[in-house]
């Protein structure tokens, strides 16, 4: 029987259908939805999120040391956060298999940076697999937990945005226990990577690699597709989709494999076309690799580029040097951007509004609240990963003295700083200064579509668990400044800012309110305002909160009353407005009620 | 429509929370139960927070590429006015616009930097006379449920393409929960009812 299903979906599904007993992940778009759908749909696999890429990975190593099949799954730049555990995994090797799943975001859709995961295979020197399609997502889970119990290596499966959310058919099967027996087994040799056992093993991975660079050569998912002979193609993953799009009378190299290369494979295959291409999305890696086999490569990078992801019509132009579709072209008209924006009631906007009137400068994070670099609010001047702003900041008060003083504050999230925030939080307590760190604490992990965290009281399948109680984890740090607020109390945050940035000492705010998408524990009132439009005198102060549940509206000249100065007035859109007050409350003239 | 060799391709767009990806999954559901390949595929993730989203679907015999190549979509389906220029290179030459006769106003425009472009739907027809354009918000509250604006426009969809309704039909009746199984087929009914042929 054939399901449509997305590349989350079919790995979720190969997880089940391979045996895999424990799962475990921390949420990153676009590789949130493989432990969301193994939650949901296959009680059979032990899963929980993590908090964060690092944990998942030892949490899988740990299943998998015991016997047990095991996934860990994360996006690009979870493996940064994972590469500890990650590269010497490479040396200890499994017991029962272990798949490291990794997402790629080429063209950056929700990522800060396009780095290609391949090189880590390659710098680990494990062994990396990629599918094309939603079947291969599949199949290629049982493939790699084959591998690496048969190689005794972890294996990366690396999806990517249009793997991960493309959806296309797949076989479905049932499911088959993995093969090891599970157990306590000692062997500190092959497991406790003392320097004098480390040694031991490193001559092992060196040589696993020349054995999985000759099992690449009859692997089936490297194939060898002959066309016309002008144009040999190696293409991998959807790029190879992509090119089979656009050129499919001509001759291709598949590699399901990309790390390590099959040597002989790659060198019969460009004995027998005339003009050898390598179509692939990131990095020169299977260029550069087929290049140091000696082999001429006619075409790659130069014609694809190093940035952005690859599309249909980029590999067109690339392979023939234009497009054959005959586009009816744009229509002439300069749009507006249509960016991501917070919610209507979301409570980043009202903390960012009470940050704003500080005029601080923010060392923010990664989640919802990053928007709050965009305009109107404008209210982020730093992001570079998962729990970065708090150590920034931190360092940033300790360089510049009075110069940052009562200006620089860190902002990040609730499931940001369980992923990451606590160490660098635990280093500005220990080494001191003045910097005011603030939680945006909204009771979820927003961004990637709301889900649970060790904050929330709630696992993976909803089983009630344990909260965090962030007040106390600060104390218990030393901090003796911490203040919990409701954010949407804007003028509050205020004075409870002012405060705080005036402190000799670090400060802890807490600004709690769970996010305006969250059904439970709502305090929203859901109760539209309304605002007088006789009265309002177009300030613009509510509409500069970029709140979608307002609007201006523009009064030209002739419709202008006598004597009327204001260009201008303010609506609320009532099918969009949840209550929240925060235009009430940066209203100077009380012009916003609640509707009647 | 018929020649069951060439692969169709309808891209569907509009902005985050308009039911857009649930419209293209019962499309895509459909035509992989007509017997078709099918490849779909949209962009999460930042776009849901409000944002232009776009998703693509494709069906025929065998389909690569998981995404349209730019020119060739077949038809395009938009739910909001702006976002159909915004994905208009998309289309192909002699390709068909659906549109929704609805303006979601986005950031630069609610905060008074921008206007709202002047006279879209005019600028649509200039350049594809046959553009149907539903006004599907309203059509919607009158049938008595405003959240099956999608599937209004997939009936209004179904009839540019060659799969029998009965198969929408129960597509939807399995993946809809039953109290909102009639409203929906009638939404679908009411959407095929707009175009003529």
């Amino acid at each position: 029987m054939k399901e449509i299903m997305s590349g989350n979906e079919a790995i979720a599904r190969g997880a089940y259908e391979y045996g895999v007993r424990l799962a475990s992940a921390y949420p990153g778009t676009p590789s949130t939805e493989i432990l969301e759908n193994i939650g949901a749909k296959y009680p059979e696999i032990v899963a929980g999120w993590a908090p964060n890429e690092k944990v998942a990975v030892e949490v899988a190593a740990g299943a998998c040391y015991g016997g047990a099949r095991a996934m860990a799954a994360m996006k690009h730049v979870g493996l940064n956060v994972a590469a500890d555990p990650f590269m010497t995994l490479s040396y200890t090797g499994v017991n029962g298999g272990l798949v490291i799943v990794v997402c790629d975001d080429p063209e950056m859709h929700s990522s800060q940076n396009e780095q290609d995961t391949r090189n880590y295979a390659k710098f680990a020197k494990v062994p990396c697999i990629e599918p094309s399609d939603s079947q291969e997502a599949k199949d290629m889970v049982g493939e790699a937990l084959k591998i690496s119990e048969q190689f005794d290596t972890p294996v990366v499966l690396l999806s990517s945005t249009r793997i991960a959310h493309s959806m296309s058919l797949v076989e479905i099967g049932n499911r088959v226990e993995g093969p090891r027996e599970l157990g306590l087994k000692k062997d500190p040799v092959k497991n406790v990577m003392l320097p004098a056992m480390a040694r031991r093993r490193h001559p092992i991975v060196e040589q696993r690699l020349k054995d999985l660079a000759q099992f690449a050569e009859t692997w089936p998912y490297n194939k060898i597709i002959m066309g016309d002979p002008s144009v040999g193609i190696i293409a991998t993953g959807v790029a190879f989709q992509y090119a089979r799009e656009v050129m499919p009378e001509a001759s291709f190299l598949k590699l399901g494999m990309v790390w390590p290369l099959p040597e002989k494979l790659v060198k019969d295959f460009a004995s027998r076309v005339k003009k050898l291409v390598v179509i692939e999305d990131l990095d020169p890696f299977i260029e550069e690799g087929v290049r140091l086999m000696g082999v001429k490569v006619d075409a790659g990078k130069d014609v694809t580029g190093l940035c952005s992801e690859l599309s249909p019509e980029k590999v067109e132009v690339a392979l023939k040097g234009a497009s054959s579709a005959k586009s009816i072209g744009p229509i002439d008209v300069e749009l507006p951007m249509r960016p991501p924006n917070m919610c209507p009631g979301c409570p980043h906007r009202a903390a960012f509004s009470a940050l704003k009137k500080k005029k601080v400068y923010v060392c923010g994070d990664i989640g919802c609240y990053t928007l709050g670099a965009l305009q109107p609010l404008g209210m982020l001047d730093h992001t570079l990963c998962m729990g970065a702003g708090i150590g920034i900041a931190a360092g940033m008060g300790r360089a510049l003295g009075d110069l940052a003083k009562g200006k620089a504050v860190a902002v990040i999230g609730d499931s940001t700083f369980f992923h990451s925030g606590m160490t660098p939080l635990l280093e500005l307590a220990y080494n001191g200064g003045s910097t005011t760190v603030v939680i945006l604490d909204n009771r979820t992990t927003a961004m990637t579509g709301a889900q649970h965290h060790p904050g929330t009281g709630y696992t993976l399948r909803e089983a009630p668990t344990i909260s965090v109680d962030i007040e106390k984890l600060g104390e218990s740090f030393g901090f003796k400044r911490i203040r919990t607020i409701n954010p949407y109390k804007v003028k509050e945050m205020e004075e409870v800012l002012a405060d705080e940035l005036a402190a000799n000492e670090p400060s802890l705010i807490i600004a709690r309110a769970p996010c305006a998408l969250l059904k439970g524990d709502r305090i929203l009132s859901d109760k539209p305002l309304v605002i007088d439009q006789e009265a309002c005198r177009g300030c613009k102060a509510c509409i500069n909160t970029g709140c979608p549940a307002l609007e201006y509206v523009k009064i030209t000249e002739e419709e202008r009353g006598e004597g009327e100065k204001r260009k201008g007035y303010s609506r609320i859109n009532k099918t969009l407005c949840v209550g929240c007050g925060v235009c009430q409350e940066v209203c100077r003239f009380d012009n916003i009620q609640e509707a009647s | 429509m018929s020649n069951n060799n060439r692969v169709y391709n309808v891209l569907i767009v509009g902005v985050g929370g308009q039911g857009i990806i649930l419209a293209s999954d019962v499309l895509a559901m459909t035509a992989a139960r007509h017997g078709y390949d099918v490849k779909k595929n949209e962009i999460h993730g930042m776009a849901q927070r409000g944002g232009s989203v776009s998703s693509h679907v494709r069906f025929g015999k065998i389909v690569s590429s998981p995404i349209i190549k730019m020119g060739e979509a077949d038809v395009l389906l938009s739910f909001e006015q702006i976002e159909t220029l915004r994905y208009f290179p998309f289309l192909s030459a002699n390709g068909k616009v659906i549109v929704n006769d609805l303006k979601v106003l986005p950031p630069a425009v609610f905060t008074g930097q921008m206007d709202y472009p002047a006279g879209v739907l005019g600028k649509i027809k200039e350049k594809v006379p046959d553009t149907v354009v539903v006004d599907a918000d309203a059509l919607a509250k009158k049938i008595g449920n405003p959240r099956i604006v999608n599937v209004i426009f997939l009936g209004v969809l179904s009839k540019f393409l060659d799969i029998p309704e009965h198969t929408y039909e129960e597509v939807l009746k399995e993946n809809l929960k039953p109290k909102l199984v009639d409203i929906n087929l009638k939404a679908f009914q009411e959407g095929r009812s707009l175009v003529k042929g």
